[in-house]
Formats: structure tokens, sequence, C-alpha cells
């Protein structure tokens, strides 16, 4: 293995596992969701006592999820000396 | 529709697409802990060693480890029941301790180089303080473990209308595949994700909650009126409208004594006892790549903590006044129901509110959070146990010098017996009509003779090996015969001669272990022999040379990326905290 093909690898990995990628597409999924329920289900307004609830928090989700992704995308983290971690 | 008829037996009617909510969480974590176990082991020790995290996730991670069922839960019962005296719990417990152990102790913990707590104690006290320490941690995460599970197995209850034993099994069963499958190294990940899921959870029922009362004013002149209906049973408005002196909390007549107790007992004794010497929470920093990043973990984690409150003490009391089923609680009735099917009790005051404020949507968003939050709470009791049997116990003094795979075989089997275990503790939890009293009464046992031990063994080098032991047995037997003695603290073996209970008789007992710890340790120690000189650095303050105590590199940093700046910071937006309720 060539350490340039394993340090693409691991940067690919890295990006994957990237908490802040996990965080986002975690909350952008459910912003999603939400906004959809917000859309087309019943509002349910006697129980939240008037603002349509699934679309706010629907829309303030996605807005945090993709807020995330965006940090993560535009501030990558960068592996120093790969393989110097090894355990056992 | 037979859905409809199943649903119509339960606390909370969930549809489809709050089960597809729940099942992405599950897909997520489960996928999280199967590449992680794919030999991509590597990359995920690279995270979790924290070498390039940012401090905001290990602050999370820390925060978040304790953020399960004894917070969320317990907190929101606490408010229901109490008012606004629970934030004590936040704003004079967790958060000056939290301070603490960044600012005081860390260096201590990371300078020493010792992988876990019970370490630190076999390196200061060496074996009698050690397998005290071990013993007790691993039996109070098998009870802990075991109200998680509890509270696990009443929201399946709650939501498929299982009976609490049958669900009891089915949460266990749960909880022991997301530790095999997610495993350690996917721990950090769950930790943080789960944050995010229970602050999207919460927040919105707390919005939605107030909204419907009517705001703040609102919920203030519902208390008002419904302490002014029912002055035998419930605090007057006053004493939960205001965090000081705390009297509902305390359960003293006296203000002054109970300022006292909340100060000295739960906030010196008990909180620092448990943020300061925890394994589970402790190990978070400890992972950490500097001493400088070790000691901001907690100062951190810190902010965000300070705000937990807003999204589960007040739930709860939003609950007390909105909800029939618990303010008719509150009111010394006796409702049938509740999430256990056997009586409402104020634990359900947050399932009850979700049901009562959120749609469909968001209620599957607030079960995913509770859900999230207890196994992970559960996951991480249980792993924690299975790591001091393991290593601190069994191979340091049963079954020494065998292959590795062993001990991890051993671990394993640990943790199923833990989990077996964790069944019977939740029955038992079960019998406490509010959780927070039966957790607080066992950190004073275990928790507040600890933080006793390691003061002063941190700062006084003078104290031996011998003093290190019998001052924690000691201690712990003294915070068990205030709760025999007291009322009702320990179930029915306390005889009541003290008339104390509730919280007020567990900061007691948290004060009187603390106490008789220092009281014991010092007069040992004056008369068994010192550990040689030499034998302490890095483990005792005077005994340890000022440079390693400290990080070289804050001296050029600015000053909100320096541990003890942030906590004086932290320390001051808690006191506005304190003064504003």
């Amino acid at each position: 293995m060539s350490t340039d093909t394993n340090k693409g690898f691991l940067a690919t990995l890295l990006s994957l596992f990237d908490i802040r990628n996990v965080i986002g597409a975690l909350l952008a999924v459910y912003g999603i969701i939400l906004l959809l329920m917000g859309l087309f289900a019943d509002p349910e307004v006697e129980k939240t006592g008037g603002p349509n609830a699934n679309l706010w928090a629907g829309i303030i989700l996605l807005v945090i999820g993709a807020a995330f992704i965006a940090w993560g995308v535009l501030r990558p983290v960068v592996p120093d000396a790969p393989g110097s971690h090894e355990e056992e | 529709m037979q859905a409809s008829i199943l649903a119509a037996d339960t606390l909370i009617q969930a549809n489809a697409v709050d089960y597809l909510l729940i099942a992405i969480y599950f897909a997520f974590v489960l996928g999280i802990g199967f590449l992680a176990s794919r030999g991509m082991s590597n990359s995920v020790d690279f995270f979790l060693s924290g070498r390039s995290l940012p401090a905001w996730v290990t602050g999370l991670a820390f925060i978040s480890a304790n953020l399960g069922a004894v917070e969320i839960m317990g907190m929101s019962a606490t408010g229901a029941q109490l008012g606004l005296p629970t934030v004590h719990y936040f704003w004079i417990g967790a958060i000056p301790a939290m301070l603490f152990l960044g600012v005081v102790m860390m260096p201590f913990y990371y300078g020493s180089k010792v992988r876990s707590v019970p370490e630190f104690m076999k390196r200061r006290f060496g074996t009698g303080a050690h397998l005290v320490n071990a013993l007790s941690f691993a039996i109070a995460q098998l009870l802990i473990a075991g109200i998680n599970l509890y509270l696990l197995g009443s929201i399946v209850h709650a939501l498929l209308g299982w009976p609490l034993w049958l669900a009891l099994i089915v949460a266990a069963v749960i909880v022991l595949s997301y530790i095999t499958l997610g495993g350690l190294k996917a721990a950090i990940y769950n930790e943080v994700l789960q944050f995010f899921v229970i602050v999207a959870a919460l927040l919105p029922l707390t919005i939605l909650g107030l909204h419907r009362v009517g705001g703040w004013d609102g919920l203030t002149s519902k208390i008002e009126k419904a302490a002014a209906a029912n002055p035998d049973t419930i605090a007057p408005a006053a004493d939960q409208l205001n965090s000081w002196p705390g009297a509902a909390l305390t359960g003293f007549n006296s203000d002054f004594l109970s300022v006292v107790g909340i100060v000295f007992g739960l906030g010196f004794v008990l909180s620092f006892g448990y943020w300061t010497t925890n394994f589970v929470e402790v190990q978070r920093a400890m992972a950490a790549d500097s001493i400088s990043a070790a000691r901001k973990t907690p100062i951190i984690g810190a902010f965000p903590k300070m705000f937990v409150p807003f999204i589960t003490i007040f739930p709860g009391m939003i609950a007390a006044v909105l909800v029939t089923e618990i303010a008719r609680t509150k009111a010394g009735e006796a409702v049938p129901g509740g999430a256990s099917g056997e009586g409402v009790t104020y634990n359900d005051s947050l399932l009850y509110l979700m049901a009562e404020v959120l749609p469909n949507g968001l209620l599957g968003l607030a079960i995913t959070g509770l859900l999230a939050a207890f196994m992970a709470g559960m996951a991480a009791n249980v792993s924690a146990f299975n790591t001091v049997v393991s290593f601190d116990i069994i191979q340091e003094y049963i079954i020494k010098d065998r292959p590795d795979d062993f001990y991890v075989k051993l671990g394993r089997w640990a943790t199923v017996a833990a989990t077996a275990i964790a069944i019977f503790t939740a029955v038992l939890a079960s019998n406490f009509s509010n959780i927070m009293d039966y957790l607080q009464t066992l950190f004073g046992f275990f928790n507040a003779p600890l933080f006793a031990t390691f003061i002063l063994g941190m700062f006084w080098k003078r104290m031996t090996a011998t003093a290190g032991w019998t001052g924690l047995v000691s201690g712990t037997l003294a915070a068990v015969l205030v709760g025999i003695l007291a009322e009702g603290t320990l179930g029915g073996l306390s005889v009541g001669v003290l008339p104390l209970s509730g919280q007020g008789a567990s900061f007691v007992a948290a004060g009187a272990a603390f106490v008789v710890d220092i009281v014991v340790s010092v007069i040992v120690s004056l008369v068994t022999a010192p550990k040689p000189e030499g034998s302490l650095k890095g483990l005792v303050y005077s005994e340890t040379p000022k440079e390693d105590l400290v990080d070289a590199e804050d001296a050029g940093r600015p000053w909100f990326e320096r541990p003890v700046p942030l906590a004086g910071v932290a320390l001051v937006l808690v006191i506005i905290l304190n003064v504003i309720f």
C-alpha cells in the first residue's frame, strides 16, 4: 500500500466519520420528515395551542443540519501522520 | 382499525411517522457501530483519542454521558413535584464541581498517566482503597443501569402497552445488542449525536408546553392557584417559584439550614463527589490530547450544562399544571395509569406532557430522544462496569496473568451478567416513586466519602494507605447509618429516628460521610506509616513540580482558549442564573 492511497482512503473515511457530518445528516433527515409532516399532515393545533409545530421544527432542524454539513465540508479534518496512532 | 384500538390503550399514541423517526435513529447508531467494528478501528481510535476533535465535542460527550434517565426523567420529576429549587442540582451542584474538576483535579489525573479513577486510587493509596473504590463503583453502576432500564422499559410500556416485566426484558436485550454492536469505539459518537437529538426533542416540548400554559406568567399563576387549592399536599408557590432557600427540596424547616444543606450537602459533597471522581465522566476528559484539552473538557461542558434545566425541569413544572393526571398526583390523589401501568408518578411527567402537546412527528422525535438517552446511559453504566470488573478487580486480584483475549471474553460475560442484574435492580427502582431520592441516596453512600479521600490525598502527603481505605469504608457506613435512621430513605429499612426525609436526608447522609471520612483519615494517618518520599510525584500537590500541572503552550493562547479564564466566565454566568431565579 502506498502512502498516498492510504492517505486518500483515510481522508474519505474521516469525512464519513466526521461527527459534524453524522450530526448534520441525522438532523437534516429529521428536518425533512417534520417539514413534510407540517405541510401535508394534520397540524394538530388543539395540541400545540396554535402553531404548526412540525413545520417550524422541521425548518429549524433542516437549517441546523445543513449548517453542520457545511461546516464539515468547508473545514475538513486533516489527519496527521496516519499509522502513528495504532493501538496494541 | 386494529391499530387504533391498540393505541387507545397506551399512554402515547404514536403513528407510522413516529416509528420511522425512531427507526432512523437506530439505523444511524447501528450503522456507526457496524462501520466501527469493520477494521476501521484505526481512524476511529484516531477520533476517540480526541487528538483533533474540537473541544466542543469532548465537552458535549462529557455531559452527554450523564444525560440519561437520571437527568431527564429524574429532574423533570423533581421539577414537577418541587419546582425551581431543582435547579440547584445544576447551578450549585454540577457546574461548580465540573469547573473544580477542570481547574484543580484534572492535572493530577492527567499528569499521573493513570487510565482509570480506581487506578489513581491504587497509585496513591495501594490495594485497600483501590479494591473498595473499584467494588463500590461497580455496584453503583449496576444500580444506576437498573434505573435506566426501568425507565426504558416504562417507555416501551407507554408506547406498546406491554406489561412492565416483558418490556424490561425486551429493553435489556435491545441494550445488550446495542452494546455488542456499537461497542465502546462508537460510544463518543452516540453520545454527541444523542445530545443533539435530546435537545431537538425537549426544546419544542418546552416551548409548546409554555405556550399552552400562557407563557411564564401563565405558569406562575397556575402554580400559585394549584398550591393555594391544596395547601396540605403541594409545596407553597413561593417555594416552587424561587430556587432559594429551597426548603421544598430539602424538607428542612429552617431556611438557614436548608441553604447550608444545599450548598454543603448537595453542592460541595454530593456533586463534587460525583463529577470529580466518577470514572464514566472523568474518562472522557482523560482521553484528551493535552493537559490543557483535558482541563477544558469539563469546563466547556459546563456551558451547555447550565441550560439543561430549562429543557428538563421546566417541562416537569409545566406538566404539573397542564396535565390533569400529574396535577391530580401532585394534589395527593392516587391516579391509575402511568408509564409503568402501576399508577401515575412524577416520573411520568414528561411522557404525559409529550402526549398532551406534541403532534405526531415531533412526538416520534421526542420518544427517540428519550430512548437514545436511556440506552446510552445504560450502555455507559454497563461498559464501565465490565471494564472495572474485568481489569480492575478480576485481573488485578483473582485471575492474574492470562492472555488478553481471556479478559476480553470475561468482559463479554460481565456485560451479560450486568444486564441480567440490571433487570432486578429495575424492579427495585420501580418501587420508588421518585427516582431522584433513590439515586441521591446511592450517590451519598458511594461518592461522598470518595471526594473526601481524593481531595485529602491530593493535598496532604502525610495521608497513608491505611487511611485511604478506612476513610472510605467508614464514610460509606456513616451514610448508610444516616439513611437507616431517617424516614423512608431506604424504604422499609429506615426506622425514622431522625426527622429527615427525601432529598434532605440524602444531603445529611452525604455530609456525614464526608466529615467521618476526613476525621477517620486524619486520625488513622497520624498513627500509621506514611508512603515513602518520592513515590507520590504526580499524585500529591506538594510533591509535584508546578510545571507538570500546567500546559506550557497555554501562555501564548488567547484567554478563551485557556482553562482557568474560561472557568471564570462559566462561574460568573452560573452566579447570574442563581440571582435571576
